[in-house]
Parts: structure tokens; sequence; C-alpha cells
């Protein structure tokens, strides 16, 4: 179910927030990518789950430890505790309940990795505050009726989240558009307004 | 479901199918229920097989889940390529209902090739060039391994209805014991599917410390309601043959025929999918132009269920069947664990990959992934595919390249974490 946003220059990320040997879920793998760049440089125990038959089938032909489902209805099947990192990189938007989802990860794992595209982007606001229409860009290239990107939040909103359900950040990255870092002492603010994406490192 | 179905699915060889009707009344079924020479090696390969054998002594009794001990017991099998030195890279293979151990090598009776040998074999995705692959005929089978056809030492007759009850677990406790006589000490991987992947299921749950890698295909970790209902009916046109003799049919010298091959119709038409056999048959018409207004197999559907029908009886005995069913319809690894599927896979170390088809009605996808939630939840690791596919239950059975490519990669990788493979 992970939404692509091309190209993934979060993967670097979020495995550079991972420490070798851990035990990891990646909730939305895809065809595995992610999982298997994590089993290559981290040496960890991984596990996916994934939406699309298609995904499931290239990762597990891939070698690696993958199961249909659905993450806002499957993660209950997992015991607390039962990771060092669940993952969900750019899937958040696309679940029905991301609330539950975000609580179900820091549950399940004793952190959590959560990537999603920045609704908040200049890009975006100037899409919508020029045009007058749904933004669709190179990065969100889906209409607004046929988007699976159903909940998407600004970097802001999702801070506002793990406060709700009581989660601390430990760390947190915001990329631009070319896949840079931006400044770490920047204001959330000002990553709202340039960050095209963001990866947050959660824990409970 | 059964060595050679393969080839009676085959479109192509649809043709082959004789153009005589296998009517269950037509004259060499009702005049002659002796054994056909076909038979007469089939009772043979039971008691003294074309495949090595282990015999256990009275020293190795086996305890049975109805409480009995068997002894002594005897364990055909087949194996392929070879062990390595530290015995590290065996794969057991457990075959379905009315499979065998003939997986990979022209059958002894039939003369039809190995039921798996487009999975199994060199160069093949279980690579039998790299891979030591064995393949045991379960107990209560009828090619070898001690079964009701065989010799019951205490009467010198067969067993029939009085060797006790045997359940999927005692099948595995057997093959625990084949692979201890081997000197295996742990498995690198065991697979089936269906009844087959039953095993796999018991295998981990009950021997997980011996299995390295478990493969369950097209299989659940209970039989249901519907399908115990479907072998319900098999058996009880067994034993509703006046030919079956209470089981005592060897001694009689007779063949519960028509009550086998009714048995086996019912059940085949489980192992397909209505796409399948709507497509392959639709109401077309056995070589005729127009029905006959009368009880001949009119339909091409109905020439084919009756061929199945004739075939299976020609290499299956019929007290196996009732066997084999049973052992089915009492496994359920939930009871077994107080009602919680997890529990019997808690602690696990073993790297499962369940495998389903869209269209198999047996059993489901739902099946497997209820197995592969109590996986999770016991914090296993599981890969679980469901692959398209509209040809039903048999599906695990016929070139589905989905499912070979999904094999291909799981054994690889868990070859590579055994160290069997370079990394």
């Amino acid at each position: 179910m992970s939404v692509n946003v091309h190209p993934r220059v979060d993967f670097a990320v979020i495995a550079s927030l991972v420490k070798p040997g851990s035990r990891v879920l990646d909730v939305g793998c895809g065809d595995g990518e992610l999982l298997e760049l994590l089993q290559n440089t981290k040496d960890v125990d991984g596990r996916g789950v994934e939406l699309s038959q298609k995904g499931v089938n290239e990762s597990v032909a891939r070698g690696l430890s993958v199961i249909q489902g659905d993450a806002d209805s499957d993660l209950k099947y997992y015991p607390d505790g039962g990771f060092d990192y669940v993952i969900l990189s750019q899937t958040l938007q696309a679940t029905r309940n991301p609330k539950n989802v975000l609580t179900e990860l820091l549950r399940i794992g004793e952190k959590a990795i959560v990537s999603f595209p920045n609704f908040g982007h200049w890009r975006v606001r100037t899409s919508l505050a020029i045009n007058g229409r749904m933004p669709v860009t190179k990065d969100l290239p889906y209409s607004w009726y046929d988007t699976p990107n159903i909940h998407f939040c600004t970097i802001n909103d999702f801070v506002d989240m793990t406060k709700e359900v009581g989660a601390e950040v430990e760390s947190a990255v915001a990329l631009n558009a070319l896949g840079e870092r931006l400044g770490f002492n920047m204001p959330w603010g000002f990553w709202n307004l340039f960050g095209q994406q963001a990866v947050f490192l959660l824990k409970r | 479901m059964e060595p050679g179905c393969r080839e009676q699915l085959d479109f192509a060889r649809t043709a082959t199918i004789p153009t005589r009707d296998h009517a269950l009344n037509c004259a060499d079924m009702t005049k002659i229920s002796r054994p056909s020479a076909k038979k007469a090696q089939q009772s043979q390969e039971a008691t003294n097989p074309h495949s090595p054998v282990v015999d256990f002594g009275a020293d190795k009794p086996l305890h049975l889940d109805s409480g009995v001990s068997l002894s002594p017991f005897r364990i055909a099998y087949q194996s392929y390529g070879e062990l390595n030195v530290d015995k590290s890279n065996a794969i057991l293979v457990c075959h379905a209902l009315t499979g065998d151990q003939h997986v990979a090598n022209v059958h002894p009776v039939t003369g039809k090739p190995g039921w798996w040998e487009l999975l199994i074999g060199p160069g093949k995705p279980i690579d039998t060039d790299r891979y030591f692959v064995l393949c045991s005929n379960v107990l209560g089978g009828c090619l070898g391994s001690t079964g009701p056809a065989s010799i019951n030492p205490e009467t010198g007759k067969a067993y029939a209805l009085d060797l006790p009850i045997i359940t999927i677990a005692d099948m595995v406790r057997a093959q625990a014991m084949l692979i201890e006589h081997l000197g295996i000490k742990q498995l690198f991987a065991v697979i089936g599917g269906s009844m087959g992947g039953m095993q796999v299921l018991e295998w981990a749950s009950s021997h997980s410390d011996k299995v390295f890698a478990a493969v369950a295909i097209a299989t659940g970790a209970r039989h249901s309601s519907q399908n115990i209902a479907f072998h319900e009916v098999g058996r009880q046109a067994v034993m509703a043959d006046p030919d079956w003799k209470e089981g005592r049919y060897l001694e009689a010298g007779t063949v519960p025929r028509k009550g086998l091959s009714v048995a086996r119709m019912a059940a085949h038409i489980t192992y397909l999918s209505e796409t399948a056999l709507h497509n392959k048959f639709g109401r077309n018409l056995q070589d005729r132009q127009n029905v006959t207004f009368g009880f001949d197999a009119d339909f091409q559907i109905e020439s084919y269920l009756r061929h199945q029908g004739t075939t299976f009886v020609e290499r299956f005995d019929p007290n196996s069947y009732l066997y084999m069913t049973r052992a089915m319809d009492y496994f359920d690894l939930a009871a077994e664990h107080g009602g919680r599927l997890a529990d019997a896979f808690a602690g696990s170390k073993t790297r499962f990959c369940i495998v389903s088809f869209t269209s198999d009605w047996l059993f489901p996808t739902s099946e497997s992934r209820m197995v592969a939630h109590a996986l999770n939840a016991a914090g296993a690791s599981v890969s679980f595919v469901e692959i398209e596919s509209d040809r039903g239950h048999d599906s695990f059975l016929l070139d589905e390249p989905e499912m070979f490519s999904t094999i291909t990669g799981f054994i690889r990788s868990a070859a590579r974490a055994k160290g069997l493979l370079p990394s």
C-alpha cells in the first residue's frame, strides 16, 4: 500500500535511523525494496506487510518475509513490543484511520519510523492558492477523485497527532524536493513550508 | 490432490480420455469386481513396495494419538539428491490425501511421472543437485508404509479396519522417526500441499526445532465442516459397496470399485473450480451429437469424472482412503493448543511460507490467512502469498509460475540463512 513518491529518497534517511541487527516490521513494504536495503546494510531481522498481492509476491520472491495484509485492519494480530522498529513509509496518508495506525505502530514497536509527503509544502500551498484546485504535482500525481492518498497532512498536523497519541519525537528529518536534508535547527514552521517530505522517529 | 491428475487436467490431454463410457454400471465393473493386473500390482506395492523401507521393531513402537501403540511398523520412502556431510540439506516432502512417495520418479503402478516433477528435480525450484529430497508414504497409506492393506503380524491377514485410527500428528511422528533413523537432526525444509500442508504445520508445531523452514500450500490448520462433509460422503460410498465386505475385501478377493469410484468422483469436484470445469467441459457432449435420453455419460464432465473414479481404484486401497480422509477430518491444530492457534507456534524459530490460491474453495485463502495471522501473533517469520489462479485446489500440483518463483525465492533465502548458499 506504500504510495510511491519518486524517488524514494526517504529510504536512505530511514535506514540511517535503524540500529544494526534490530527487528524491523515494514508496514506497506511495497515490493520489498526498503526491507532488502535494511537486510543488506543493517543486517536486520525484517518482516513486511503489504496490501497489494503483486508487491507481496515480488517481496517473497526476493526472499523476504512478507504477508498480504492491511495496515488498518491487520496490525492487531501482532504482539506488543514484538519489534524494535515499525516502519510506515509513505503509507500513512493512504490509511483510513491514521491515528489508530500510529497507535498500533507504537504498540508493536519500541520505536516507529514514519515518512510522509508534507501537504504544507509551498508548492502544494501555491497550487491550491493560485489555481484554486486540488494540487497535482510531480510528486503527488493523482487527481483528487482517484488518489489513494485519502488523509494528507502537514508536518505541523503530524506533530500535533504525535502529541495526541502520547508519542515522543526522538528525531525528525525534513527533505526538500531534491531529497536534501533541511537544516536541523529550523522551527517546524520552516520545515512545514519547505519540507517536501518528512521522516519521524517516534518512541512510546 | 493426486498424482497423475496433473495430466488429466491438461487441456491437451482431454482428447485422451477414453471414448467409451466409463459408466459405473458398465460390464467390466458389474461382472468383474475381482482385481485387475494393475490392481494386483497396487496390492503388491502395499506389502512389497518398489521403495526402500525402514522397519521399526518392537523396541521402537509408535505411540498414536488414539492411545494405542503401533508396533512393529514400516515406512517406505523415496529420496533424490545427496545428503551432505553434516546432513543439513534435507528437504522432506509431505504428500497429499491420495498421493504417495513417488514425488519425482515414474510411478510403479500407473507408469506416470512423479506428481511434483514440475517443482522437484535437477535445476528445479527444489533443486535435487543441491538438496537431499525425501518423501515417505504416510502411515496409513497403501504404497508400502504400514496401512490397512499391510499384514497384521498378530493375525497374518491384512489389518483392514483393525489398524488403529491414524492422525496427521501420527504421520508426522512416524516421519520424525524415519528422519532420526537417517541421522538427520534438523530438516532444512518441510514442504507439502493440502494434507501434506497439514503435516508441514504439524511438523513446525510439534517438532519446531527440527524444521528450519516450512512451506505449507493450499492448506489450513483444521478441516472445515464442509470438508468433513465431503469426506463423509466418500467414506459412506465405499462402505455401502457390497464388495467392501466390512473392510475384508482382500480376503474375499473382491474390490469395492463402485464405492471408491464414487468417493473419488465427489472428491475430485472439490479439487477443481467451477470456472475450470466450465472452461474445460461446459455442457459439451461426449462423442455424440445429442443427449440420449438415458443415463449414459452424455456429458464430457460425466465421462471425465467416471474416468477419474475408475483409474483411481486401480492405484489406491479403499480402506486406506477411509483412514486418510479420517486423519484430515481430525486435524485441528488450534484445538490441540487450547483453542489458540498462535500457541501452536509459540517461540518458533522456523521460517514459514504460506501459499494459497484464489479459486481454491476446499482450502480457501481465509484458512491460510488464519495461519499467517497466528504466526504473526506468535512472532514467527512468515511469508504469505495468495496466487491468482482459476484452477482450484489442484493448482498446487500444476504449472503455476508464481508459486514456483515464490518457493524459489523463499528456499534461496532460507538456504542463505542456514549457510547452504553464500549470503
